[in-house]
Order: C-alpha cells, then structure tokens, then sequence
C-alpha cells in the first residue's frame, strides 16, 4: 500500500486486522512525512524511537490476534499532555528542559489502546490562544494556501499543531484539549474534525492545566467515525481526577448508524452573529438543509445569555489560570532566572515567570490575579459564575423542550493569515471563539465537522452541540451531517 | 473602572511576575481594553442566581485517607533547577 500516513484510523485499523500492512509500515510512512514537513512546524518532539517500539509491539499483538481498539495507529500527542521521559512543557518557555515522570491518564489509555506516539505537537502557550502565534516554538502553519497566494495561514489554537499535523497526513489523528474551542476552532480551520467532549468524560490528570473548570481532552481526526474510535480510547473514569465522571463509555463507533430520523435540530438566533461572512452564514442554512434532508426536524430555539459568554469566560479563564500558573515558580521544575547578587525568593519569583512566560500568558495571569483580588472578587469573579449558571440554564431549557443538538457554525471566519491579527487588540483574537465558547461554559460535548470551502479555497466547520454524556448520539449526528456534506478536499502539498 | 498605571503595578507584584516601569503604561492599556469587554457582564440581572461551583452536578469524589504512594524523592527532584542534598533549593529566605 502507498501513501500510508494518509489513511485514517478506521482504514488503517481495518488494514492492519486484514494483513495488508503493518504498524511498521506505517508508522514509517508517518515518520518520514513529518521529517519532510518541517516547515509546518507541527512536530516540536519527535519520538521515532518510542514510535519504532510500539509499531513493532503493536504488529505482534496484532499477529497474535489480540490487537486492542487502536492497536499500532500512529498518532501526534499534544505537547499539553506529560509523557514519561519526553519533554512536555506546554509550549512554554518556563518549562524548557521539563521531562515528567510520569504519564498523563489520556496518553496513558491512547497507549494501553496500542497506539503509536509519533511526537509531541505544537500548541499555543499554556493553550492560552487562538492561533498557536503564543507558542515558544513558533507558530505552527497550516498546510492550507488561499489558492496560490504563499501567504501563510493559522492552523488555529490552541491545539494548531495537531490539526496542522492531521491535515497536512503527518499522522493519521492526534489529541487535542480545548477550554474555549481549542480543539473545534484549529478543527474547523484546517478541515479536520474536532470533539470536545462532556467535562468530565476524559481524565485531566497529567494534562498541564490551564482552566479546570473549562479544560477537557478530545481527539482531533481525519473523519467523524475516526473521532468515536479515538474518543472510545480516550475517555472513562480516572480515581486520580476527581471531576472524571464514574460512567460507563459506550462503543461510540457501533453508534454511527447515520438514520437520524426524527432528531430535533435547533438553530440558535443568537448565534446569529452582526457583520457574520455571508458565506458563513450559507454554510449554516446549507447545513440545516441537509440535516432536515437526512429526517431531522429543524426548529429555532433561544440561547438569551449567548452575549455574555466570551466576557463571563475572561473572567474565569484567567481567573483559573492564574491559580493553576502559580506553581511555575522556579522551585520545582522548570526554569529560573539567572539571580543578581542580593536577589531573594520574590525576585527569583517575579524574574523566573517574567522570563519564562509569553506576553499573552503574563496578559491573562495578572487579569484573572486582578478579577480575584481583594474587592474586586464578587463584582467580578463571583459575577461571572452567576452568568455561567445562566448560560448552562439556556441548554438545559432547550434540551428540556425536546432538543437533541444544537447547530451553529464552528467560527466566525475561515483561517487568518498568521501576523495578520498582530496590531488587533486582545479581544479582537478573543472573538474567535465565541461560537464554541458557551460549550466549555456549560460543560456539554461539542464537535466540528469540516462542511465546505470558502471563495478562496479554505475549509470552513460546522459545529453541533449535545446533551451532557451523549456523545455517542452526537456523533450519530455529526457523522449524518459529514455524510450530507460530502467533504473531501485536501491541501495541496507545498512543504 | 479604569486601571492606572499603579494598579498595573501593583497587580504584577501580586502575579509575582516582573514588569518594567516602562511597560506600565502599556500593559494598563490592555487590562483597560479587556476590563471594557468583561464590563458587559453588568448588564446581566444575576439576582438570586446562583455563582456556579460545578458544572456538572456531581459531589466531588473523596477516598479513603491513607497513604498510596511515596518513597520517590528522586523522580520529585528530578526536574528541579536547584536541588541538593534531597531538598529544594531557594535563594535565602530567612534574613
């Protein structure tokens, strides 16, 4: 077989089961395609020889007939997530040289899975960004041109690396996390698709934490059927995080039926953004178009608090990064200042993290420092999660009501040119964000489906929003809509 | 509410990260534009709504106290920029 690291999880599964190629093979296929795709700056640790032993692990397992769900896939990890022995500092400078000792639960059971860790993969800082700019690697580049200007676009963020490096066949998946779209955004940007699933479904444990309220694991795929393959591995009760939900995990993959029959579909009003791209907008109706085709019934619901979102999620965001950024002290590990005679632990303390953290890192710690400081708490903080209760409220009446998803587009735009949002002020990058943000407020399962291009060649996303712990049906829905959508395009190979 | 360049200030050495006095001026800008767009939470009448601790209806796990793990002093000081003699190492603390 040619072209290995193109295949998807499902095929390249079904592949390896039937004897037509090997996790050698394609683990090879994969390593040689990303030491040719440095330019898109995706892979920022690789690991050919932990890769090598798993592929050869995973082809005897599979001779034996014993092969797990994922056995011998090869797959990029989020530099978010601790891998025993492998550097893992969360794009930031502040973690240079930091090689845990141990590993994340999420990379834990992609392992256990038999799965193939390729690399670690480029990210914004902390995951605090939109479009992987924050990184101390370096932006990661999307394989995607805007028809033959040179220029080079965002793949997204936080988890840009991971969608760069599925879309461009580095691999044939890779995990992402996602606080306020982090996953569905870099997704929809690069026609890949990206699910978030309920806050608790995945463990946190060994993921660096940014938000944790907000922050959830997901997987990143090439299709819907890949995402419920990957997700099935990914998720289930973890005694070391106590917010994992003790919940059985259904086999997502034997729940793509695509018969949709009789599903309630509603369309948000307010999502129905001012100055929103005409061509976002047709992809939305041509989306409704097609789940009502497909035997869905299409109906217009209120989502009152959906302004409120993205100003409610500055506000706990930061205020929970500021905590979390706490323990980057210079102590434990890490990096630290080089100290001048007479320097004591403050100065150790105020050097090491003004040197070691991004701009927009330090912008969003001292924010959420501020928003929890002495006097400000309630007007702030406090006010926030009143308007957080509010925002779940608005789901839970439209569930209530009968609703099984919700359909909205997954961005306002399609992929930016990276420094095109430079001089933009923060909350012009913020607003990125704002369809997928309310999902992390409310804790529901949401995912991007790649559903078409734009005028100048771009893929664009649509996402669908469940009830909590229905991500099987979710995904039912979204595989529907990527059926109906019939998307198929590629980037053309440039690097 | 508008912040100054004081506040600026005094909010970094609350964050413990270090900001040159130039920067000030600066950085208050930022934290005026992002404050600006957090304002409109304002708007919103949260009478009697309560501020959410869990959002997903859940009682947190507890486990039984006892010790499960230990023993690993090196893997802890492992990643340590300065440690020796088994502990962390600091600049003085003590004056």
């Amino acid at each position: 077989m040619s072209d290995l690291n193109k295949l998807g999880l499902a095929e390249a599964r079904d592949a390896l089961r039937k004897g037509d190629t090997t996790s050698v093979e394609l683990t090879e296929a994969c390593l040689k395609a990303i030491d040719a795709a440095d330019a898109l700056n995706a892979f920022v640790h690789k690991t050919p020889e932990i890769a090598m032993d798993r592929a050869k692990a995973a082809d005897v397992r599979i001779k034996a007939g014993e092969a797990p769900s994922m056995c011998g896939l090869p797959v990029g990890i989020k530099d978010l997530f601790c891998t025993k022995g492998v550097p893992s500092q969360a794009a930031s400078g502040i973690l240079e040289g930091f090689k845990p000792e141990y590993e994340s639960t999420v990379s834990q059971k992609l392992a256990d899975a038999g799965s193939v860790m390729l690399g670690k993969l480029n990210m914004d800082e902390f995951a605090m960004g939109s479009s992987n700019e924050t990184s101390v690697y370096g932006n990661a580049v999307s394989p995607w041109r805007r028809g033959n200007d040179d220029a080079q676009l965002t793949p997204g963020g936080s988890s840009g690396g991971s969608a760069s490096a599925v879309a461009a066949d580095l691999c044939l998946a890779a995990t992402g996390t996602d606080t306020g779209g982090s996953i569905r955004q870099p997704a929809a940007f690069t026609g890949t698709v990206g699910i978030k699933p309920t806050y608790g479904r995945c463990s946190r444990w060994g993921i660096v934490a940014f938000a944790s309220s907000l922050d959830q694991a997901g997987p990143m795929t090439k299709s819907v059927r890949d995402a419920a393959i990957m997700l099935e591995a990914m998720c289930g009760y973890d005694l070391k995080d106590s917010t994992s939900a003790e919940l059985a995990v259904p086999d997502f993959e034997a729940m793509l039926t695509g018969d949709i029959r009789g599903k309630k579909i509603g369309i948000p009003k307010e999502y129905r953004m001012d100055g929103m791209p005409g061509e976002i907008e047709k992809l939305w109706s041509d989306g409704a178009e097609m789940l009502k085709a497909a035997g869905a019934e299409i109906v217009d619901i209120s989502l009152p608090h959906t302004k409120y979102a993205l100003p409610a999620y500055y506000v706990i965001a930061p205020a929970e990064a500021s905590s979390n950024l706490a323990r980057y002290d210079g102590v434990r590990y890490g990096q630290r200042a080089a100290l001048e005679a007479g320097d004591g632990i403050t100065e150790m303390y105020e050097k090491t993290r003004a040197e070691g953290f991004g701009h927009e890192v330090q912008r969003r710690v001292m924010v959420g420092t501020y928003v929890l400081s002495a006097g400000f708490y309630d007007a702030y903080y406090n006010r926030a999660r009143r308007v957080r209760t509010l925002i779940k409220k608005d789901f839970e009446d439209v569930f209530a009501a009968g609703v099984d998803a919700i359909l909205t587009p997954a961005t306002p735009s399609a992929a930016f040119g990276l420094g095109e949002m430079t001089d933009a002020d923060p909350v012009q990058m913020y607003l990125n964000d704002v369809f997928t943000v309310t999902v992390n407020l409310a804790g529901l399962p949401g995912i991007a489906v790649p559903a078409g291009l734009d005028g100048q060649g771009l893929p664009l996303g649509l996402q669908l929003i469940g009830k909590p712990w229905d991500e099987g049906d979710l995904l039912n829905t979204a595989y529907a809509l990527e059926n109906a959508a019939g998307f198929v395009a590629k980037p053309q190979q440039w690097w | 509410m508008s912040i100054d360049q004081s506040t600026a200030a005094k909010v970094a050495k609350l964050a413990r990260i270090k900001v040159e006095d130039a920067a000030l001026p600066a950085l208050a800008d930022e934290f005026n534009t992002i404050l600006g767009f957090i304002e409109q939470l304002n708007e919103v009448d949260v009478e009697g709504v309560e501020p959410m601790t869990s959002v997903t209806p859940q009682r947190l796990k507890r486990r039984v106290d006892e010790v499960t793990d230990g023993s690993q002093q090196d893997k802890v000081l492992a990643n340590a920029p300065d440690a020796r003699e088994g502990f962390f190492a600091v600049p003085k603390v003590v004056e």
